[in-house]
Formats: structure tokens, sequence, C-alpha cells
């Protein structure tokens, strides 16, 4: 077979069925092995308790894995997964439940469980399903992963493994992996809307392990998008190995810095981890309107400089955080959420939208059909300024630098935010120094924006692996920043 | 729960591997039902509920190896997806290594039953779970001025899993567990809006904490006021049952088979060496009736044994499991543990807590990371400034940065407060010397 692993070659085998020309909704209905008809009556159980709106949310994913370890691309798996979630709202209430086996009588039975969020009687009629085209395909593949098998991708592994080993002789260890994934999404509900999504997904991963004189450091770099298996060159292969190995290399010169309150500049690129957890997850519209995160007031104020833009993006072609449209039939959109240091927009579903009076910013996202969509971020990140990022540094007496990130946190509420710097370098005297590594930085949300003076003129978007985690579903997402300066963060380090 | 006709279903499939070109296989198959509620100020905001199974296939082909996973348990699919799975795994680099574990390994039955699935699971009603989460909500709900937000859930799930091996392994488990959360926000300091929880979970319904659980959320939340920051600096360190596990989670990932082997532990070469405090000793204790994460029998089968893990600082053992061992030539241990506890002290929280004159009670960590081959870590935390034997100040904003096993020698002493709730048994902890960074 040609298919990669297990994912079937032909999609419609899935159901028994033999997959025709359909494009849209109709290769969906014949995917799934439903039709309109079964999916009115599902919708109308959904609403029997007098729900104000049902949705449902069908997935078929299979994902696939090789791995490299020992100079060997000698591990593999594969992973299926099927079925559909079926959704009712009423009011800000939610009722949900979820079948792995897409028979009428079992949605049927997930229907009544979820209607039972409301408590009264059929309300409207069914209306006619339409299909909702994908007026702009974000993620348009030039060849999927499930016609490639494993010993295509093999050499690509065993490539990047051979030059992380080329590149420093400190090298003693290497793994490397390559996750593939394909999404067939359709979704249709009570108003009507029904469409269709392809979402592919692919991430490339280099572990570097090296030893120098008995210690032992370790990093890691990767690159992930929404695209098929023209994804994988040569250079592709070369960015991850050089990147892989220069991370893992500067350990070695670092120190722990001592710790306190001090300017930290946010090199270009995967600071953006500082918008995601400063400010990103705070403007998410579940919390504000129930009225728990710390921006909850702050709709249209000013809550920073006014050369500060920040973008939560579902359009970027081919980006890990992009959506065509949303997991709740929401096109895929740009959404400013400062404009001009002004806080110009949360991040919305259906229900947030509602709330607010406003049209949904197309942010309901879900982790599969086990769950209910919730407000997430795409790609976040702020717009370039008009100071370089040598300028920037020289304004610092003592600081620290920082541009290699692996993790993140916030307390939404209370703002207080963390991002881990794996490593960076400190600032003496307007220049950067020594390496810096293994150190936690936290501050306040609303502190931290208004405490960015500078903005660098030098934009990047970090195309890593960002998974991004809340109310226990993941999320691939992404983060960008140009460089920053922030006057004030606290820290961590020895005394 | 596992059926006859899964068991029928799961054997058929490692048969089917077997005839077409599987050397070895092992074979597990799980089932679930879970549901959850949870309320928000006083009226139902989610409902949710799901039942769910799959299948799991280890092939071991032509001295290769790969793991495939579905939901489709259709016969005529999985004949599809084992084939494809098989073709894909001969393309793989051989890895002479992969072998199903020593037979004589395997738990071979005939241990006390472990009672950890609750026989009155489904006789718990719909209207009963919500009132247990309106409950929580009530005791939250209107109770203070400053409150914005108050949330009480409910979560119950049943899961039952079978395994079967190629060499003469079959075993099974089951496991069920009830939640209840409170969860409560606050109108903080200008726009800060604190929020905390508590919970309890357990095996059994009517073990269950019901009552209580939205009025210690409040409790912990109102301590919060007034955050600050204070300077930075050494401190001693109190750590609480809820959090301490954290600390030892790097410790115990350091210990994994697949870490030594690959050089990624801070933890290489310490077998049999005094590592951490005297004072410490450390066992994965598995087959404590009715607790969470007893279990016979690991991932592959392997029979689980009572071990000291760290025995007075000294490390017993490394998580190895069949594939480490070949490749490593070790002796198999296990490949993870099970249930960890630690020898305990004589005073809780509060009395780790009245023997400083000055330190930090951290109550919660905010992000941060451990470098798995150093063992530097760095954490954000919240918590309080212990003075004369009592949390004075609220604090938050704060980092705490070191070294694992410089951590781990300056244990001054355990708790005796463990959570019989979580498969770490872990009670508060105090420690010396800790850098602090804040001010």
């Amino acid at each position: 077979m040609l298919g990669s692993l297990a994912a079937p070659s032909l999609l419609g085998e899935v159901t028994g069925q033999v997959a025709d020309k359909a494009t849209g909704v109709l290769f969906a209905l014949n995917h799934f092995g439903v039709s309109e008809s079964d999916l009115k009556k599902v919708l109308t159980a959904a609403l029997e308790k007098g729900g104000d709106y049902a949705d449902l949310f069908f997935e078929h994913t299979y994902n696939n894995y090789i791995g490299l370890q020992d100079g060997a691309v000698n591990r593999a798996s594969s992973n299926i997964d099927f079925g559909v979630g079926v959704r009712v709202l009423s009011g800000d209430q939610s009722g949900y439940a979820y079948v792995e086996n897409v028979t009428l009588e079992e949605m049927l039975t997930a229907a009544r469980t979820a209607a039972r969020i409301a408590n009264g009687s059929a309300g409207k009629g069914m209306v006619n399903l339409t299909e909702m085209p994908i007026v702009q395909n974000y993620y348009a593949i030039k060849s999927p992963w499930d016609e490639v098998a494993v010993n295509t991708k093999m050499p690509y592994l065993q490539k990047l493994n051979d030059l992380v080993f080329s590149l420093d002789k400190r090298v003693h260890k290497v793994s490397a992996s390559l996750s593939d994934s394909t999404s067939h999404i359709f979704f249709c509900n009570s108003e009507g809307v029904m469409y269709y999504d392809y979402r592919p997904m692919v991430t490339l991963g280099a572990q570097c392990i090296m030893e120098e004189n008995g210690k032992i450091e370790n990093s890691y770099a990767s690159r992930a998008f929404r695209m098929g298996t023209e994804f994988l060159t040569d250079e592709l292969i070369s960015e991850v190995a050089n990147e892989a190995v220069s991370k893992t290399a500067i350990l070695f010169q670092a120190v722990k810095p001592k710790g306190g309150e001090m300017p930290v500049v946010m090199g270009a690129g995967g600071s953006g981890i500082l918008l995601h957890e400063a400010i990103g997850h705070a403007f998410e519209a579940d919390f504000n309107r129930k009225n728990t995160s710390i921006f909850s007031d702050q709709l249209n104020k000013k809550i920073c400089n006014e050369h500060i833009n920040v973008v939560d993006d579902g359009t970027i072609p081919f980006n890990r955080g992009s959506v065509n449209i949303d997991d709740e039939g929401v096109e895929g959109q740009k959404t400013y959420i400062v404009k001009e240091g002004i806080l110009t927009s949360y991040l919305h579903d259906r229900i947030s939208a509602k709330h607010y009076g406003i049209a949904s910013t197309g942010n309901g996202r879900r982790e599969s059909f086990r769950q209910m969509p919730i407000p997430r971020m795409r790609a976040t990140y702020m717009e370039s300024g008009n100071v370089s990022e040598e300028d920037m540094i020289s304004t610092v007496k003592k600081g620290i630098f920082a541009d290699v990130f692996t993790n993140g946190q916030v307390q939404i509420g209370a703002g207080d935010f963390t991002f881990f710097v794996k490593s960076g370098y400190l600032i003496e005297n307007g220049k950067l120094t020594q390496p810096i590594k293994d150190i936690n930085i936290i501050g306040n949300g609303p502190k931290a924006l208004a405490d960015i003076t500078m903005v660098g003129n030098n934009y990047k978007m970090d195309n890593g692996t960002w998974t991004c985690g809340k109310d226990g579903q993941s999320c691939p997402v992404t983060c960008g920043m140009p460089s920053a300066l922030v006057s004030k963060l606290t820290v961590g380090g020895e005394n | 729960m596992i059926s006859n006709e899964h068991k029928r279903l799961a054997q058929w499939a490692m048969e089917y591997a077997l005839k077409n070109g599987c050397q070895a296989s092992r074979v597990s198959l799980y089932t679930g039902f879970s549901s959850s509620i949870e309320v928000r100020d006083m009226k139902i905001d989610k409902l949710q509920q799901a039942s769910e199974n799959g299948l799991v296939i280890n092939l071991f082909v032509d001295g290769r190896y790969g793991s495939f996973s579905t939901n489709r348990l259709n016969k005529v699919e999985l004949e599809r997806f084992i084939k494809g799975g098989i073709d894909s795994t001969r393309f793989l680099a051989e890895d002479k290594f992969r072998t199903l574990p020593d037979a004589s390994l395997y738990y071979k039955g005939g241990g006390a039953p472990l009672s950890l699935i609750d026989p009155a699971f489904d006789s718990i009603l719909p209207d009963d779970k919500v009132a247990l989460a309106m409950k929580v909500c009530d005791e939250i709900y209107g109770k203070d001025s400053r409150i914005i937000s108050a949330n009480g859930s409910y979560g119950d799930e049943k899961s039952f899993k079978y395994m079967i091996a190629s060499n003469g392994f079959e075993g099974e488990n089951s496991n069920s567990s009830f939640t209840l959360v409170g969860n409560v926000s606050i109108k903080g300091d200008g726009e800060a809006r604190p929020e905390s929880y508590w919970y309890d979970s357990s095996i059994y319904f009517d073990v269950l904490q019901k009552d209580g659980i939205g009025t210690k959320s409040i409790e912990r939340v109102l301590r919060k006021l007034g955050q600050q920051k204070i300077a930075s600096g050494k401190y001693a360190m109190v750590v609480d049952n809820m959090n301490s596990s954290r600390l030892l989670s790097p410790v115990i990932g350091a210990l994994y088979g697949s870490a030594i082997q690959q050089k990624n532990s801070f933890l290489l070469d310490k077998q049999d060496k005094l590592t951490l405090g005297k004072n410490i000793t450390i066992k994965d204790e598995p087959h404590l009736v009715k607790a969470e994460g007893a279990r016979y029998f690991d991932s592959e089968g392997v029979a689980t044994t009572p071990r000291a893990i760290f025995d007075k600082g000294v490390l017993n053992t490394y998580f190895i499991d069949t594939y480490i061992s070949n490749k490593m030539q070790l002796s198999p241990t296990i490949s993870s543990p099970s249930i960890l506890t630690m020898e305990n002290g004589t005073k809780d929280v509060d009395g780790l807590v009245s023997s400083l004159d000055k330190g930090i009670l951290v109550t919660g960590f905010n992000g941060g990371n451990c470098n798995s081959t150093t063992g530097d870590f760095s954490y954000g935390i919240e918590g309080f400034l212990i003075e004369n034997g009592k949390t004075t100040q609220p604090i938050s904003e704060m980092n705490v940065t070191g070294n694992m096993i410089t951590l781990w020698n300056n244990l001054e002493e355990a708790g005796n407060d463990i959570r019989k709730s979580s498969s770490w048994r872990i009670p508060s902890l105090l420690f010396n010397d800790i850098d602090f960074s804040g001010l």
C-alpha cells in the first residue's frame, strides 16, 4: 500500500464506501457515511428540549509518527481517531456528548444526552442545510501525507541525524522525529451551515545532546506547519539541524544569572510567548464574559504604548495556528486585539460573541470531536515597531536578553504569567555579554504590557511546535514578535 | 467493562497479526465511560457524557517494531489497519533490542483484589451528580461580596483494559474515579481577580468528600488577597502537599531507562550511590488496596513488586523496561512506578511552618521547567512569607531557582500529610537555603 502507515489510501474506505470524485460536503457525507436527512434528524433531536442552537462536529484524523534514535529510524506509530460530537447551547449553557460509531441510532442517543442542557420543549423547526464553501484555503497542500510510505520519509530523518552529528564534534546523541496528521472535518449546525475542511499538519523535530568535559547539555529545534509532503526539503533539514546544534552548544558557556527585577529585551520570534501568556489567554472571551480575567474591564481602553499592535491571526498560509473555518462554523480571521495601544477585541467563540452582541472572531476551537469548542488563540503576534534591536539593547545598563524558550503559563485572573528561558544573554552596559540558561521569568500581564517601552523593527514568526493547553484541551498555535524591551520583569536566578 | 466479545476481538487481532508476518505481538483493548457537570453561579454551565473504546497493537516484525492504535473496531477495517501497520514496520531499520518481555517476568495472577472499581458506579443518578455540583457551588455562591464567579463541578469515569501478548500474557484491570471541584474568583486589588480551588477525588463514590469543598476553595482564595513580591534571597521553603510532587517529578523522570540510555538524565551513574539526603526514602508500593495507581502489572505485563527507589538517600533502582534492558544489558526492573510513597515525618504543613522563624510557604507553582541533563530548575511560585512560625504576607510573582540534587540534599523535614487520592503520596516538605527571586 502506498498510504503512510495505517492511514487508508482511499478515504471512503473508512466507512466501507467507495470514495468518488465528490468534493466538499458531498465528499464528507460519503466519507462519514451519513445523509442530510440523518443530520437533520440528529439536529432536531438535539433541540427537542428547547435548546437555542445545536451543532455536529465529525472528525476523522490519522496521525503517523516515525522516530530516529541511536542513528536509525527504528520506531513508528500511527493512530486513527474517528467520531462525532453533538453540542447543544441553551443561552450560555452547553450540553455535549460524542460517539465513535457514527450510526443514526448512536448519534440520536448522543443528541438526546446533550439536549438535556435545556429544560423545555422543541422550539424552532429545522432549516435546510447549505454548504459553506472554503473561500480561502490557507493550507492547500500539493501532496497529501497518505500518498507517501514510511520509506519515503525515513531518509529525511537520517539526513537530519547525520547533519547534526557533522556540525559539532561534541554531539553525543540525537533523537529526531517526523509526525504528520491529516484531519477530515465535517460540520453542520441548526442554523443550516455545513462545511468540510481538510486539515493537514506536520512536525519535524530534533533533540541534540552534547557532552563536553563530562558536562552534558541538551536542546531541541522543530518546525511545524499545515503542509503536505512538500514540507520535507533539504533546506528545512539544514535549518533544524543548525538550530538544534547552536541552541545546545551555547549552553556550555551559559550561567544562571543573579535573580531579581530587571529590564528584559525579548528577542524576535519565540518571544511571542510573552504575548500568548501575558495577554492572549486573558483576552479569550470566555474568561471575560464571566468577568474572571484581569482584562475584563479593559475593552476599548488604552493598555500599553501606542506603538504596539497585537494580532491573533487564523489566516497565515500554512501556519500551524491557521483555520479556514473554526470548529463551530465561523470563517478564519485576522483579529487585532491591541491596536495602537488600545484593547480592541477579545477572542470570541459563539457563546461569548452572543454575550457581547457581536460577530464571533472565529476563535472557537477544540482538540477533537471529544471536546466542545472554546475560545483559543491561533497565531498571536506583535507587529513591527521602529527601533533596531541593537539600539534597544544599548539602552540597558544591566538586564537580560532572552530569545530561546520552552514553555509558559498564566493565571488568568491574577494576571501573573511566566515563561522559561532556555537560553539568552546578560546585558551589561548596553552590550550582550555572558550567555545565560534555564531560568524562569515571571511578570504580571497588564503591568508587563504597559512596561513595553520599545518595539523592534524585526518582526519574526516562530514556526516551532507550539501547543497550547486550556481546560484539558491541547490546540496547535504559533506566536511571533519583533524584539521588545520590557522595562521590568522578575528574573529567576541565584542570590 | 471488558466483555467476552472484546476479548475475542483482541485475540483475533493478535492472531491476525501473527498470521500476516509478525513474529510477536501485544494487543491492548480499552473501553471507558465518563460524565461531567459544571455549575456556575447556581446554574448548570456544562454537561458532558461520553463512552469510548480503542485498540492498541504492538507489532514485532522481522526484528523491527511499530505501535498502532485505532478506535475503529470493525474487523474489516482492523484487517487493513494491521496489514498496513506490518507493511510500514517492515520499512523501518532493524532494532534487535525490541522484544516482548521474558515470559517469566509476567504477572500470572493470584494477587488479592485491588478493588479499584466502585460497583455502585452505574447506580449514581444524573440528578444526584447535578445536586453534588450544585452543593459545591452553593457553598461558594453569595458567601462573600467579593465573589465574582462561583463554580462547582462533578466528574466521574470508569475505564477497563484487557491486554494479551503472544508469548503468554493475559491481564485485565479496571478503575473508577469520582471528583468534586470547587473553583472561585474574587475581586482583588485593582483589576486583579484572584482565583483558587479545592477538590477531592476517590475511587469510591461513598468515600468522596462531599461537604466543605466549596467552603475550602473560598478560604484558599481569600487568603491570597494582598499578594506582593518580597525581597530576593535565600529562604527556608515549605511546599504544601498539593504541590510537593512537582519537585519530585524531575527526579523520577531522570530515573527512566530511556533517559539514562540517551544520557538525558542528571542521575546518570548514580545507581547504589548516595544521591539525595540521607533522610529520604521513597518507595514504589504498587499493591496497596483501593489506592489510586495500584496495579499488578505494568504496560508490558511485567509483574510489579514493592521496591525502594531511594533508600536513605541511596538510589536503589532505575526504571528499566524490556527494550532498555536489552539495549543496555541491564536487568529489567519495571517500566514505570505505580504508587510513590515517602517516609513520613510527624508534622502537617502548619507544623512545618510553625517550626520556622523565617521562610516561604509555597502553595502554588506557576510555570517554569527543569533541565533534564543538569537538574537545574527555575519555577514561578505563589504562597506566603513565614515569620515567627506564622504565615504573614501573601506573596506572588516570584521565582524559585536551584538544582534538583542540591534541593533534595537540603530537605530538612518531610510532613505527615499525604493526600491519599493521589498515586504520588508526597507530604508537605521543608527545604533549607533556597534561592527566591523577587524584588
